[in-house]
């Protein structure tokens, strides 16, 4: 076993959950671009994601395209409807109320899946059946391909639907000035509800992943990567898109490379410790835009 | 824009902070879990057929993580109430006692532990058979010290828990499984370089490595990477280090939650190191989606199901909750008979009483024929090898 090739090893580890954070990420920021809010029931999402799947597997017995198609749907529904509910009535709210609404509902969701199924961890068998691959003594897993494969399309489609579309478009506008966009006959709410689902099923992408990853549901599951993601998104400069994808990938190696190389137990102080620095030195994060503050 | 900012400045340092102090024992999201689950799980299994009845209360995981080793300690400590109390009680100097257990979920959280600590002693609790996990009863010993109650923990196997007086203990102590473990595996499978992953967060789990590593150490083998942990599901990049080394077996002395993550990874790795486990292994097949990623790992445990002189508790657990018991619920049924013997000693209920009794009683247990402790508070007894095989608990 060579040093470069536990090096190799340990860069597509970080790949893997980058991009899953970046995906997560992604949530996060367009919902920011477009509602000027951060949505912090986005990680709960994909705890929904998750148990949706679980439940079209193991309680429907599903085949595993119709449960996946289930937990798209579901999480959808549940990004429309929580914004529709929580957010729309605070449109014009102080940004702080929105934001306390955002974390209740994401305690909310928490404990209905807490009641639901309870705290006790439930078994899920992955519906990744792919070996994996090896590329000399360099083996990699199924699910990592899987995971890399599935967010590369989920970030390319995700930039050419924003860049081609005239639904992209109008996202972009709204985005650009919410004022200016209703009054080129852009339909404000619509497109923002469209930019919740897609968020939503972004989220539920990700949630997949994450039991086939880990094979394992807990109500809280959806905490830890939804703060990380949050990170990766303000890294990357909150409310740009490429900017969460390179924020996503940049968190997930530098903590699975100081994991390796520097310090377990450090490695979380580490990518706060860099996203403190970025935030000083670049406030907007890496790929955000300085914007004046409108008075 | 500048809100969020600061939002996220404000969130990064103290996530930053929180990282560095590394959490005592569970993380914040763990404990976060429970707030709304915190239902009245406590049973009162009381014959009731009349005479004075004495209460041992019981604290450990009912709902969580570590869930399995409550619901297995309470349901063996059940069973041997009914058998007890069946059988006329226990006889308490000229008195015959009703043994009543009332137990409460503590969800492995030590502030949950206090919590059940004090309801229990809300409901008049003579004797504590708990904590099941480790820093649940470090939480609670010293307030159980302050009550004057005796406290036998059935399997809280951190060094300090007995450190008072009145604190006794049924399982082996954490540094004892690290050297048993390392005398297996450096001494009698002859493996010269082993890596170990642990929970640096967690007092059993670095309480046993510690013991181990010294242990590999004198016995003139290697520990090619110790690789930590403290909270998460993701073990990739500790298992691709491990990969990277030359180690020929993996020691990772944690509960079977983390351990199930750690075998599926394992496995997705196309890692074939055999592992080896502590005694909170046990309970992993019902965890791990593909038994077939812990076929071959062996874990110290000081009950196995398999034995004849189990056949009939398994019989009767079998009866009662469709399920084998582990060893935890042998630790249970154990430590009721553990108390009853000591009140049968001291003749008394008095905790100075039965502290000293303690110590003279020899008990005819599950998890090991004549059972003594030392003053220290330490149980006398043997310990046994698990493997799985083909997909099943075998006795090594």
């Amino acid at each position: 076993m060579g040093i470069l090739q536990n090096i190799l090893e340990q860069f597509i580890n970080g790949l893997r959950s980058g991009s899953i954070y970046a995906l997560i990420a992604l949530g996060y920021t367009m919902v920011y671009g477009i509602a000027k809010m951060i949505n912090f029931a986005h990680g709960d999402i994909i705890m929904v994601g998750a148990y949706a799947l679980y439940v079209g597997l193991s309680i429907l017995h599903l085949p595993a395209i119709l449960a996946i198609l289930l937990s798209l749907v579901v999480c959808t529904i549940f990004g429309v409807v929580i914004e529709r509910v929580a957010y729309k009535p605070l449109r014009s709210a102080p940004p702080l109320a929105v934001l306390i609404t955002a974390i209740g509902v994401s305690f909310l969701l928490q404990s209905v899946s807490l009641l639901i199924f309870g705290a006790t961890p439930i078994p899920q068998e992955s519906i990744v059946k792919f070996a994996g691959i090896k590329i000399g003594g360099l083996s990699i897993s199924g699910i990592t391909v899987v995971t890399l494969i599935v967010t590369t399309i989920c970030m390319i489609s995700l930039t050419w639907f924003i860049q081609k579309t005239k639904m992209g478009s109008a996202m972009r506008a709204v985005a650009e000035d919410k004022g200016a966009a209703e009054l080129m006959g852009i339909d404000v709410n619509k497109t923002i509800s469209l930019t919740f689902a897609i968020g939503s099923a972004l989220a539920s992408i990700a949630g997949i992943l994450y039991v086939c990853q880990y094979q394992s549901l807990k109500p809280t599951l959806g905490a830890m990567p939804g703060i990380k993601a949050f990170v990766a998104a303000v890294l990357g400069g909150i409310g740009s898109v490429p900017g969460a994808m390179l924020g996503g990938i940049i968190l997930g190696l530098i903590e699975s490379l100081s994991k390796a190389y520097i310090s377990t137990e450090l490695s979380d102080a580490i990518v706060f410790g860099i996203l403190v620095l970025v935030l000083l030195i670049k406030p907007s994060g890496l790929l955000g835009k300085i914007r004046k503050e409108k008075v | 824009m500048k809100k969020v900012r600061l939002v996220a400045l404000g969130l990064a340092t103290t996530l930053a902070l929180a990282s560095l102090a590394g959490c005592q024992s569970k993380s914040e999201t763990d404990t976060k879990q429970g707030t709304d689950t915190n239902t009245d799980t406590s049973t009162d299994s009381s014959a009731n057929a009349g005479g004075e009845t004495y209460v041992i209360g019981g604290i450990g995981p009912l709902t969580g993580d570590a869930a399995s080793y409550g619901i297995s300690v309470k349901q063996g400590a059940e069973i041997a109430i009914k058998e007890i109390n069946d059988a006329g009680g226990v006889k308490v100097g000229d008195k015959t006692l009703q043994l009543s257990l009332k137990f409460e979920d503590d969800q492995a959280t030590p502030d949950k532990a206090v919590t059940a600590y004090n309801s229990l002693m809300d409901s008049k609790m003579d004797a504590l058979l708990g904590a099941v996990t480790s820093g649940s009863c470090l939480a609670v010993a010293n307030l159980a010290q302050e009550d004057d109650i005796l406290m036998l923990t059935p399997s809280g196997s951190a060094q300090d828990i007995t450190k008072n007086t009145n604190v006794f203990r049924l399982c082996f102590t954490d540094p004892l499984q690290g050297e048993t473990m390392a005398e297996h595996m450096i001494t009698d499978l002859k493996f010269k370089n082993v890596a170990v992953i642990y929970k640096n967060s967690d007092e059993y789990s670095t309480g046993v490595y510690e013991a181990f590593a010294k242990k590999v150490a004198e016995l003139g083998g290697t520990i090619t990477t110790a690789e930590a942990f403290a909270d998460g599901e993701d073990f990739n990049t500790q298992l691709t280090s491990i990969k990277g080394t030359d180690a020929e077996a993996i020691f990772a002395p944690i509960y079977y939650g983390d351990a199930s993550h750690i075998v599926t990874q394992a496995a997705d790795l196309s890692m074939t190191l055999p592992f080896f486990g502590s005694d909170g292994w046990d309970g992993i097949l019902d965890t791990v989606t593909d038994k077939a990623t812990v076929e071959g790992a062996t874990f110290l445990s000081p009950f196995f199901s398999g034995d004849k002189a189990a056949a009939d508790f398994v019989t009767k657990y079998n009866e009662a909750y469709k399920a084998t018991p582990d060893q935890f619920a042998a630790d249970g049924y154990d430590g009721v008979y553990v108390i009853k013997a000591a009140l049968e000693k001291a003749a008394s209920t008095k905790t100075a009483d039965l502290v000293k009794a303690m110590t003279e009683i020899s008990v005819d247990g599950l998890t090991g024929e004549k059972i003594s402790f030392t003053e220290d508070g330490e149980p006398q007894k043997a310990a046994k090898f698990i493997k799985i095989v083909n997909g099943e608990y075998t006795a090594e």
